[in-house]
């Protein structure tokens, strides 16, 4: 999955063929061509910062009671970029968005906007708009009037306005229910409104604040998709924040996992998923398996990881990192392969759990650590295994990954 | 759960809720029935008549007084909803600090002190202020009111902030509306409502208001509330139970209005 989305997400539109795509391409030249003549969208620049956050601290509370919501954070987020910012709750993410946004200011630190320094602005000074969880739609206007109001607070004529926000409209495809008050409208299409509504006075970043979370699992995956499209169309860079590492993987350019109030890793998907550098990362992304293993030596940028069994394998080592002696080598249950003769490692098979897709088998290993090996299903066999059967493993060649910690 | 326990089955629930239905409400009815009393008695029928209401609506005195009533509600109900407004403003719209609970206490002061008091130290302080400055108007009476009315104007409008979602006017602020446009293009129409009732509820306050007026105002400013008193010191026709229906219907009336108002706001 991840590695299918790093080879699509330069490409052209990132959808499934599946998708509702019949039409997604309305709206889409107007969108971004007016976007381009109000020179309010600055031209591409493949990496160069839209937004640069430097050695951003953010504290709540004072004496004893002192929380440090982010601590000492610095990251760069590149121009057209759909960047993630990933973690548990309490890990400091809202507070990041919030302190970019406007609506928090840094304790220290700077926060720089295309190079200007926007830490001291307020909110309605910052041309950043936001996606607010609860959407914040105004209950006492129209779907039009929602999506009008941040261009009308800017002044504009009122002629651009009303283009402004039919070519929103269309964008999100809510023609038909411009007249309608916020409350009766779907919460699907409250989503909608909430996405034009930000997106309408091109801001220069949009934010967005866990803005699937309300949605159940059909829409989510709808919005998904329809998030990816408008940042494509629109050309603007997008800073989202959840919680949710599958949505995290399947949307994102690059991820930034978060945790305590520090990022700990920023990676495109591929990178997060496959190359986690520390063990809150590889835990918190995907399942995982975590081996202790004596580190033998180094070549080609590769380190020699003696398991537990004796056997000896090669590991991708988390960058700038120096292994010595001991070290966590991690491996994901789908590039690990059961086998009834012998592997790398051996143990006996405790569970097998069927998904559908795949199957999970789930391996006490004879050093007594757990390892779960991912098998894709097919339609004519079974997986091959039973519970107490004696297994090996096999951990493939380009498998294992040794951890920061 | 509610198939359980339905207090609508307990045993007395009738008898009880009959009794408070009475208690509330039939002195009221006896007061409206005896105002279309055609005979001289408040208590003995004497037949369908609407001369008590004739007589009240040609008594001068009924109404300059209800006159007066209404100039010291109206510029004291919109004095007390304008400060209590702002008050409600920034004890909601600040992040709580030691001492928030103490201003709320000082601004809800009026409901706290017996009325008797402040009625007692107004009549002191005005009498003083009279005697420098030598007015002697309307001005204290309203001055008074408002002073009382501004908690029950403040209670609606600051529930109806802390029930408002604050997040619409972060929304508001990130979409470049200065803090004085997000307040009236946003705040202010989604608190009118809590606004409109702060101003009927101080309204009727100060329209009903007996002890603080009867110590505070001079000769000749009897309000409603406080000819009627004085009549009751002479001799009692279905008069004063026409006055108080037709003030029992514009209290209804208003109560009505806000609660179509209201229930629009909520639809919308």
């Amino acid at each position: 999955m991840a590695r299918e989305l790093r080879s699509e997400s330069h490409s052209d539109v990132c959808l499934p063929s599946h998708a509702p795509c019949a039409d997604n391409r309305v709206g889409t030249g107007s969108a971004l061509k007016s976007g381009r003549k109000n020179g309010v969208i600055v031209p591409e620049q493949p990496g160069k910062s839209a937004i640069e956050v430097r050695g951003v601290r953010k504290v709540f509370g004072t004496g004893d009671a002192q929380v440090a919501a982010l601590d000492t954070v610095s990251v760069s987020i590149r121009e057209n970029e759909f960047f993630t910012l990933l973690g548990p709750s309490g890990c400091g993410k809202t507070t990041l968005l919030r302190l970019i946004a406007g609506f928090d200011f840094p304790s220290a630190g700077e926060i720089l906007l295309h190079g200007q320094d926007i830490a001291p602005l307020p909110p309605f000074k910052r041309p950043v708009n936001t996606v607010f969880q609860n959407y914040a739609l105004f209950p006492h206007m129209t779907v039009a009037e929602n999506i009008g109001f941040g261009l009308e607070m800017l002044g504009k004529p009122k002629a651009e306005v009303k283009g402004r926000v039919a070519e929103m409209l269309k964008l999100v495809k809510m023609e038909a229910l411009s007249n309608r008050r916020t409350s009766q409208i779907s919460g699907g299409q409250q989503q909608r409104v909430a996405l034009a509504r930000a997106l309408a006075p091109q801001p220069k970043v949009l934010l967005l604040d866990e803005p699937l979370s309300a949605l159940d699992f059909k829409l989510r995956k709808e919005m998904q998709i329809e998030l990816k499209r408008l940042q494509h169309e629109t050309g603007i860079t997008f800073i989202f924040v959840t919680h949710d590492q599958e949505e995290a993987l399947t949307m994102s350019d690059r991820i930034a996992v978060m945790s305590s109030g520090k990022i700990l890793q920023v990676g495109t998907p591929w990178d997060i998923y496959d190359k986690p550098a520390e063990r809150f990362v590889a835990d918190f992304i995907g399942e995982t398996n975590f081996l202790t293993a004596a580190i033998t030596g180094m070549g080609n940028g590769k380190a020699r990881a003696t398991l537990k069994s004796g056997a000896t394998i090669d590991a991708t080592v988390a960058e700038g990192f120096q292994p010595k002696d001991n070290a966590t080598v991690v491996v994901r249950p789908e590039h690990a392969k059961l086998t009834s003769g012998k592997g790398d490692l051996s143990g006996t098979v405790e569970n097998i759990v069927y998904f559908g897709t795949d199957t999970h088998i789930h391996v006490r290993l004879d050093s007594s650590e757990a390892f779960t090996v991912r098998q894709q299903n097919t339609r004519s066999a079974g997986c091959g295994f039973e519970r107490g059967d004696k297994v090996g493993i096999l951990i493939g060649n380009d498998a294992a990954q040794v951890l920061r910690d | 759960m509610a198939s359980r326990f339905d207090i609508r089955r307990q045993t007395g629930f009738t008898t009880i809720a009959m009794i408070c239905f009475f208690a509330l409400y039939l002195p009221i009815i006896t007061l409206v029935v005896y105002a279309f009393n055609a005979g001289n008695s408040i208590a003995i029928w004497e037949g369908v008549s609407l001369r008590w209401f004739y007589q009240a609506w040609n008594n001068s005195q009924v109404v300059d007084a209800s006159i007066r009533s209404l100039q010291i509600a109206s510029v004291a109900a919109t004095i007390a909803t304008i400060v209590a407004t702002m008050a409600a403003l920034a004890t909601t719209r600040t992040k709580p600090y030691p001492g928030l609970g103490f201003k709320y206490a000082f601004i809800n002061q009026p409901l706290m002190v017996p009325e008797i008091v402040t009625a007692v130290a107004l009549l002191i302080f005005f009498s003083r202020i009279k005697i420098w400055t030598g007015y002697s108007g309307l001005g204290y009476l309203m001055a008074a009111h408002t002073a009382f009315c501004i908690p029950f104007a403040y209670l609606p409008i600051r529930a109806r902030l802390e029930s408002m979602d604050l997040s619409l006017e972060t929304a508001a602020a990130d979409l470049y509306a200065t803090p004085w446009k997000a307040f009236r293009r946003v705040t202010f129409p989604l608190l009118w409502p809590g606004i409109l009732a702060g101003l009927m509820l101080a309204f009727v306050i100060s329209l009903d208001d007996v002890v603080i007026t009867e110590f505070v105002k001079s000769g000749g400013q009897d309000t409603l509330p406080t000819y009627m008193l004085g009549q009751f010191r002479r001799f009692i026709t279905p008069e004063i139970n026409a006055i108080s229906t037709v003030f029992l219907l514009i209290s209804i009336l208003i109560v009505t209005v806000f609660f179509f108002i209201s229930r629009k706001k909520d639809q919308e």
